[in-house]
């Protein structure tokens, strides 16, 4: 492979990552709050399928991201209410509205499968553009992904620079606290859930106008993106800035399947299309293990150094959710 | 009266209209009459005895899965990974009658053998999640979603890899079975009673573990408080593991009935969402198993009647899972209103 | 600031838990609250900090000025701050971020200057936190002082303190109560909650008494504390005569046990204990009295020493092995870890009995649960389920579930939150049990008349040591709460007494 292709290559992991960027932040800031949104894998499918209808209704970009937000919005709006107001379980409301969604997205867009619609174009920014390296990578990109790298930034301000941010934080850590520190705890956590599902609701136009253009049904390939997303939101230890990391190194680790295929031949396709879901599973394990009791002893019985070694890495990779994650809150 | 059994009802009889009307707005939006769209999924599901019969196809793995799930619910688990234990299983009976195809073994053995290899194999693939739980603090939920794509990838490897067809391997499976090796249908019918009666001995055996035995108790205990079932002596672990194994065991079972009952081969598809389905009807029907059959037979006259929706309405089949889980969605949501009246009052 | 209460109420469904309360403070008092658990003080203290709103009718004024309270962010704006007994901040935060966490200002709070401010505030009382030092590293009574300066810097002029010397040491304390005296000579109110008699009498100015929701009674020093402690359970109080001890042979030996867990290290712990025989753990809560009752329960692994039961070597075996020579455990929290909600009593008792067959046996269940219902005085019937109980019904059940052939009870807080008459029941059937079945008890208690009530021998945890077991009836209380406290501890290898 020529240095070329490696850039256009790795530019297009960058693109690649921008919507799971998207639905990982929403999920950060929502599960931030305490409210946990299982439904992502529907609402990415429903999104992209009502996005891509929309813009090709309207032939317009704009009104096609901005009902799939509306859409995000409203899914998580359901989880919202069911979860906060009636204090129903957000893991089983969640579940149902990721299977429902998702068959919703495939019944409406039954007529607009395979037809051609708009599709964003690359945006090259004048000057940076021609930068060597740094321009072909990050400089000729679609909007979508310019507004990712933007997310990244400004969702990890506001969560840890801002005043809202730090009592965001407070409100997933302990809402009690929160409370008498003046937040109005359940308005706060509608707020974010329908904040953070607009912005999952932005990962599936990203898809179905950018990345893989159309909608093609049960074809698409989306199908298990969310739950991936979901899974990437744990490993980012509910940091904007880990999570992205994430959502690059599982763009990146796709890429690399792909390059790889035609030199692994002896490894059959299907196994290098699927190695990112083990990899879910071990970097899940990596990131919760260091809890396990018996781990704890297996490094009590280990030599000085091991111990040490082992130690750190497990704290590193080591990740708490919010203490009140998935908690309802109630005054006294 | 709120709080009373009939109480239940009415909500649940509120939540399944406030369902069908939603669903009918849909129908309406997309264009489509909602009369004819349930006419059709009607007459489609239970309009003949032939039709009837592929609905009680769909009817015994959606059983089977909901029955197993009864069992991790119970213990406190979400046991989503039991999507990918149907695979397992299926997988597990096409390799036990793989090995019998060239041989002059009774063909009675040979299935009866294969159903139980495919209820040994899920049974160990859900272990794999309920270990991931129990030793690596992984959340069942996502250690089950990862397994279900290294299934349905194991599959593909297997139909386009090793058991690939004499020729060409194509999305359509590995090579049918030969006659001899399928359960045995009623004449004339897709159906096979020793599949239905199967299935409806398992739920009658979930249903008499977990309100008759010692064994289920103490399940139900630690499902609620797995702390204090350790403290009152339950070895907690072992019991987590246990619902595990029964949930991939009957989740064996169905997919070892889709090989030898429905498909005679090994196909891409072979769960077809029964996993999902079924966590579905688990939280219908609020984890009771006494209603497991009713639901799921509905649900099953839901997925076959509409079938045919494409070809009479030019609609996606896609309809019966929006108003499976709209249904769902709606009994959830009418009964957080009923506790909170509830409690009001 | 003035503090005018007037004719509040507050009903939680048919009970209440505060009726017709007034009550006035003077600017630059120190307002001691007393009162036994469940007489009304946090909910009195709750309405006043804005976290409850009470029924209508009442009045809150304060500097002759009605106000409505209707949020604890209210509160605080009109000058109310309340230090929460579990201290209410962000455990995984900085320091810095828990003090600035609620204060209004722009998007982006000034970092620097609010550093500033912190410093000086926390240098004007002494107290030494570092602000960018997690908030999960710091001691309770750390916590404390860090949530004083962030209310003081908030405006608070008014500051509630509920039951603030559980959990914090000695030295911490002696800070408080300087700081508190400190406060109140620039013109602050501060209103003290607790139930400990001597913080009362050391520090207030003035004390009223709650009992069952209402205010019983005033006292300005010199206080008179048989008088107080008449108001506040309405009687004199005795808790019957102590039993002098027949002990037997010995049930748990433990030889120089070593416990460790993320806070604490425990060295060398050693102990004889006989059948017959009780040992009240007492110290301050998480000085290792936790850690200690866990490892004799086996819920703990000891890093060095042998844990020896009837003659019988347990060391490292798991909690089901200890069970099943007759050790049984009672946890403090209840519906937590000692109970599940949801099942029924009958399930409990059943469960309790590992019963050894397949299918459930719904007579013998039965049966199994009426007796103990009646021999226990549990108020419930077989399928009650255990959250629906009562706290007292529910310790009651606990006990109900003592397996025989019973060798070791462990219990923690085992009357924390009861009636007294609830207490006196208790003690009598563990130590009926602890005679039929020829079993010992150790049990943890925060409160010292128990521990010295109750126990033979008792042992003291500070921060990690430990004293030899102790003569329970040549103690005083002065005593008792001197170790806790962390005075009088011999100097390290002096033998002794």
């Amino acid at each position: 492979m020529n240095y070329e292709t490696l850039l256009i290559g790795l530019a297009g992991v960058l693109a690649a990552a921008a919507p799971i960027i998207f639905a990982v932040l929403g999920e950060t800031i929502s599960e931030r709050a305490g409210v946990i949104n299982l439904s992502m894998n529907g609402t990415i499918l429903l999104t992209a399928m009502s996005g891509f209808a929309v813009a090709y209704t309207t032939d317009s970009l704009f009104w096609g991201f901005l009902a799939g937000m509306l859409i995000g919005a409203l899914v998580s709006l359901v989880v919202a209410f069911a979860s906060i107001t009636l204090k129903q379980s957000q893991v089983a409301i969640g579940f149902v509205l990721a299977l429902t969604s998702r068959d919703l997205a495939y019944f409406l867009g039954n007529p607009f499968m395979g037809v051609p619609g708009p599709r964003l174009q690359a945006m090259p920014i004048p000057f940076l553009s021609d930068i060597p390296i740094l321009g072909p990578l990050f400089f000729k990109q679609e909007a979508s992904t310019y507004i990712s790298f933007l997310a990244i930034v400004l969702a990890w301000l506001w969560v840890f620079r801002t005043r809202p941010g730090l009592m965001l934080q407070g409100i997933g850590e302990k809402p009690a606290a929160a409370y008498i520190r003046g937040a109005n705890v359940n308005f706060m956590r509608y707020v974010y859930t329908v904040v953070g599902g607009a912005l999952i609701g932005l990962a599936g136009p990203t898809y179905s106008l950018g990345v893989r253009a159309g909608w093609m049904g049960t074809i698409s390939g989306l199908d298990g993106i969310g739950w991936i997303a979901l899974s990437i939101t744990i490993f980012g230890g509910w940091n904007p800035a880990r999570a992205a990391f994430g959502a690059y190194l599982f763009a990146f680790l796709q890429w690399l399947g792909l390059v790889l295929q035609p030199v692994l031949t002896q490894v059959p396709s299907q196994v290098l299309q699927v190695a990112p879901f083990p990899l879910m599973i071990l970097t899940l394990l990596l990131v919760n293990i260091g809890d396990a009791e018996w781990v704890s002893r297996t490094l009590a019985a280990m030599p000085e150094s091991a111990r040490k070694f082992f130690t750190k890495f497990l704290r590193a990779m080591r990740a708490s959710p919010p203490a009140a994650l998935g908690v309802p809150f109630e005054r006294d | 009266m709120l709080k009373s059994r009939l109480g239940g009802f009415v909500f649940q009889l509120i939540a399944f209209l406030l369902a069908l009307g939603f669903v009918s707005l849909i129908l309406l939006a997309v264009g489509a009459s909602p009369f004819d769209a349930y006419k059709n999924m009607i007459t489609g599901s239970v309009g003949s005895g032939r039709k009837f019969a592929e609905v009680l196809v769909s009817f015994v793995p959606l059983l089977l899965v909901t029955a197993g799930l009864l069992v991790t619910f119970s213990a406190g688990l979400w046991n989503i990974g039991v999507e990918g234990q149907i695979v397992l299983g299926a997988i597990g009976t096409t390799w036990v009658l793989r090995q019998f195809v060239e041989s002059s073994v009774s063909p009675w053995l040979v299935i009866s053998l294969a159903i139980l290899g495919g209820m040994i194999v899920g049974a160990i693939w859900a272990s794999f999640a309920g270990m991931l739980k129990t030793f690596g603090g992984v959340n069942e939920i996502f250690g089950g979603l990862g397994l279900n794509f290294v299934a349905t990838a194991l599959t593909l490897y297997l139909i386009f890899g090793p058991w690939k067809r004499d020729g060409v391997a194509s999305m359509s499976g590995t090579e049918p079975f030969p006659e001899a090796f399928a359960l045995p249908q009623l004449e004339g019918f897709r159906i096979s009673p020793w599949a239905l009666v199967i299935a409806l001995v398992a739920v009658m055996i979930v249903y008499f573990i977990l309100n008759g035995t010692y064994f289920g108790l103490k399940i139900i205990a630690v499902g609620k408080n797995i702390r204090a079932a350790y403290l009152l002596g339950i070895p907690t672990w072992q019991y987590s593991l246990y619902s595990f194994l029964i949930c991939g065991a009957l989740a064996g079972v169905a997919g070892a009935l889709q090989v030898t009952a429905v498909y005679y081969r090994l196909i891409p598809a072979i769960s077809s969402g029964y996993g999902y389905l079924g966590l579905m009807v688990a939280m219908l029907i609020n984890y009771q198993a006494i209603w497991a059959v009713p639901v799921a037979l509905f649900f099953a006259a839901l997925n076959i009647g509409s079938i045919q929706l494409p070809i009479v309405m030019k609609l996606d089949s896609s309809l019966s899972g929006v108003l499976q889980g709209i249904l769902v969605l709606f009994v959830l949501l009418t009964e957080g209103v009923r506790q909170k009246i509830v409690k009001k009052g | 600031m003035n503090v005018d209460l007037r004719n509040i109420h507050k009903h939680f469904g048919k009970t209440y838990a505060n009726k017709g309360i007034n009550l006035s403070i003077q600017s630059g008092t120190i307002q001691g609250i007393l009162g036994e658990n469940g007489a009304g003080k946090s909910t009195l203290m709750k309405v006043l900090s804005g976290f409850i709103q009470a029924d209508p009718g009442g009045e809150i004024i304060l500097d002759g000025k009605s106000v409505v309270i209707n949020s604890p962010a209210d509160a605080i704006h009109v000058g109310v701050g309340m230090l929460h007994q579990d201290p209410l901040d962000f455990p995984p935060m900085r320091v810095l971020d828990n003090f600035m966490l609620g204060r209004s200002g722009g998007l982006f709070p000034n970092r620097t200057t609010v550093r500033q401010d912190f410093l000086k505030l926390a240098e004007q009382f002494d107290f030494s936190l570092d602000p960018d030092n997690y908030v999960d590293a710091l001691t309770v009574g750390e916590r404390q002082q860090l949530e004083i300066i962030r209310l003081l810097w908030m405006g608070a002029r008014v500051l509630i303190l509920d039951e603030p010397t559980t959990g914090i040491s000695a030295s911490q304390k002696n800070k408080l109560f300087a700081t508190l005296k400190t406060l109140a000579g620039q013109g602050m109110t501060i209103i003290f909650v607790s139930h400990k008699l001597e913080d009362v009498e050391f520090l207030c100015n003035q004390v009223v008494v709650l009992r069952a929701g209402e205010l019983v009674g005033e006292m300005h020093p010199p206080f008179d504390a048989v008088k107080l402690v008449e108001m506040m359970f309405g009687k004199v109080v005795t808790l019957g005569e102590r039993q002098p001890i027949q002990t037997g042979d010995t049930v748990l030996e433990l030889k120089g046990v070593s416990l460790e867990d993320v806070r604490l290290k425990i060295k060398n712990i050693s102990l004889n204990l006989r059948a017959g025989e009780v040992i009240g753990l007492a110290g301050l809560e998480g000085s290792g009295q936790d850690l200690f009752i866990r490892a004799c329960a086996g819920l703990v692994r000891p890093v060095g020493g042998r844990v020896i039961l009837k003659g019988k070597d347990l060391t490292g075996k798991s909690y089901h092995a200890f069970k099943h020579e007759g050790v049984n455990f009672l946890p403090a929290a209840r519906l937590e870890e000692g109970l599940v909600p949801g099942l029924s009593l009958t399930d409990h008792f059943v469960l309790a009995e590992e019963p050894k067959g397949v299918f459930i046996d719904k007579a013998y269940g039965q049966k199994l649960a009426e007796e103990r219902i009646k021999s226990f005085n549990i108020r419930g019937n077989p399928t009650s389920t255990v959250e629906s109980l009562s706290g007292g019904n529910q310790q009651r059940a606990e006990l109900a579930l003592l397996q025989s052939p019973l060798s070791l009870i462990l219990l923690e807080h085992p009357t924390r939150g009861l009636d007294i008459e609830s207490v006196i029941y208790i003690w009598s059937k563990l130590k009926d049990r602890c005679k039929q079945d020829g079993a010992a008890i150790i049990f943890i208690s925060s409160d010292l008349d128990e521990v010295l009530q109750y126990s033979d021998r008792l042992m003291v945890f500070f921060s990690g040591d430990v004293s030899e077991p102790i003569d329970a009836t040549t103690t005083s209380i002065e005593q008792l709460g001197q170790l806790i406290g962390g005075k009088g501890w011999p100097q390290k290898g002096e033998p002794h007494a």
